[in-house]
């Protein structure tokens, strides 16, 4: 499902690019010589057990997490080590947590002006309704007076995705975006997952949402122990995974479920 | 009874407390201001920026206040001749509020960084991850969540500087009220009881109000989560 919305590609090269990157915590190798490309308008999704390493790899790529080896490239580019040139390179990559993290004392409309304003100089009026366009996509423009903690986290995960695109990244990675939600919020946020990946949007999606993963997925990532130790399409791994660390841990989710 | 009164009339008793309080006003204002940029140090992700903010914190919070505003008045001004102006009693009320705002700017900052922990993570990360550096999340994210929280911390760092506005009596500063007390006990040494009572019931005057106010901010302007 992106492959028609690739025209107005900037170069020919992976949005993302990871190659050799290594990080440990101590004695754990929680990134162990990690590989990726991830190319404009692919939609990649990360599944693995817990520990895997697959949040730490999300957040390396804006840097929120330092790496010990290895180089990361967004769009060409090598990820800077701080200062303005690093903030500049994350203006181009949004990022959705799990924990939300809306700007707490700051109305929803605030929350997604602020990075237009502040850092792409938009002026006030023109921000305003970018933000509310996208506030009114994600199906939260009536709130856009109220602050957070008013939302429902369903709502407040839009409102984040919103702030994201705001910024009209290159790339969107998305950290477990789901887990901290309610079950009956689950599917509100996921869809709007899906309209995105559908109109073409660069996407990294750590998550354990198997039904985003087959249906919006181009790829699926299963890492293990801090490595990738599968790469397929959606429908390949999940119907017939390779190697056994993937057979068992889709296994037990069957057995879950 | 009247021989107490009197003293109301034979000294200007508001007057000396007027001057407390515009010793705490300008030296607040000063202790906010580098308290503010210290604490910023302080979180910064420089390492020496850091270490800069801690010793300044260290060596000021571990000094005495007397000596500080010793310090202002007989080394800065005594020996170094640093003048804050012409004026022969401004320049000691200046001098005594540098001397507070110097010391009491340890204690603000510290507040402020008790402040910046009730912000969490998150907040840093997500200003960061929409494309703000440092100094811009600190200001538009960090900081306006970190004074909501330390509201209470630094309602107790002005009433210590309320108070505390008294040691600019060694300072030279003669119309504040320690002083003021001080030359009445010298001459109605028949109601030193009565004139600490006073001076005491002054304060606490003073200070309730403070206290209120700032149980009450601390709520009002809590930041919902």
């Amino acid at each position: 499902m992106k492959s028609d919305h690739q025209a107005q590609a900037s170069s020919d090269g992976p949005i993302v690019q990871l190659t050799g990157v290594n990080k440990h915590y101590g004695a754990l190798h929680v990134l162990n010589d990690i590989n990726l490309e991830v190319t404009k308008g692919e939609v990649v999704v990360i599944l693995g057990p817990s520990g895997s390493g697959k949040s730490t790899l999300c957040r390396a790529i804006n840097r929120l997490e330092t790496i010990d080896e290895g180089t990361i490239k967004i769009d060409g580019k090598t990820l800077p080590e701080e200062g303005k040139a690093l903030a500049n390179l994350r203006a181009d990559v949004g990022m959705v947590f799990q924990s939300f993290n809306l700007f707490a004392h700051k109305s929803i409309l605030e929350n997604v002006t602020l990075g237009p304003i502040k850092v792409k100089g938009m002026k006030k009026d023109e921000a305003k309704n970018l933000a509310m366009q996208l506030l009114e996509r994600v199906g939260v423009a009536n709130q856009a007076g109220k602050l957070p903690a008013q939302l429902s986290g369903g709502q407040q995960q839009r409102v984040a995705i919103a702030r994201a695109l705001a910024m009209k990244p290159k790339v969107m990675l998305f950290d477990e975006p789901t887990s901290a939600l309610d079950p009956e919020m689950i599917n509100e946020v996921l869809d709007t997952m899906v309209g995105l990946a559908k109109e073409g949007m660069t996407m990294l999606v750590v998550t354990h949402e198997m039904g985003f993963a087959r249906k919006a997925a181009d790829r699926v990532i299963f890492m293990a122990d801090g490595q990738i130790v599968e790469q397929a399409a959606p429908e390949e791994f999940f119907t017939n995974p390779k190697s056994d660390r993937a057979k068992d841990f889709l296994g037990k989710l069957i057995t879950n479920h | 009874m009247e021989n107490y009164l009197s003293i109301f009339t034979e000294y200007d008793i508001p007057g000396a407390f007027w001057v407390n309080i515009q010793l705490t006003f300008w030296a607040a204002i000063g202790a906010l201001v580098l308290g503010t940029i210290l604490a910023l140090l302080r979180i910064s992700p420089v390492g020496s920026f850091q270490a800069i903010g801690t010793s300044y914190v260290n060596l000021i919070r571990n000094t005495p206040l007397t000596i500080i505003i010793l310090f202002c008045v007989l080394a800065l001004y005594g020996q170094l001749g640093f003048v804050l102006s012409s004026d022969f009693q401004n320049n000691f009320f200046r001098l005594a509020v540098l001397g507070l705002a110097v010391y009491h700017a340890a204690f603000v900052c510290e507040a402020i960084r008790s402040g910046v922990n009730t912000v969490p993570l998150g907040q840093a990360e997500a200003a960061r991850a929409i494309g703000l550096s440092f100094l811009p999340a600190a200001r538009m994210v960090i900081l306006p969540q970190a004074f909501r929280g330390a509201i209470v911390p630094l309602g107790n760092t002005l009433i210590a500087l309320i108070k505390n506005s008294t040691v600019a009596a060694v300072g030279s500063v003669a119309t504040e009220s320690s002083s003021v007390m001080k030359t009445m006990i010298e001459f109605r040494a028949d109601i030193v009881i009565p004139i600490f009572l006073t001076f005491a019931v002054g304060f606490v005057i003073i200070v309730i109000p403070v206290g209120l106010l700032t149980t009450w901010a601390s709520k009002k302007l809590a930041v919902a989560r």
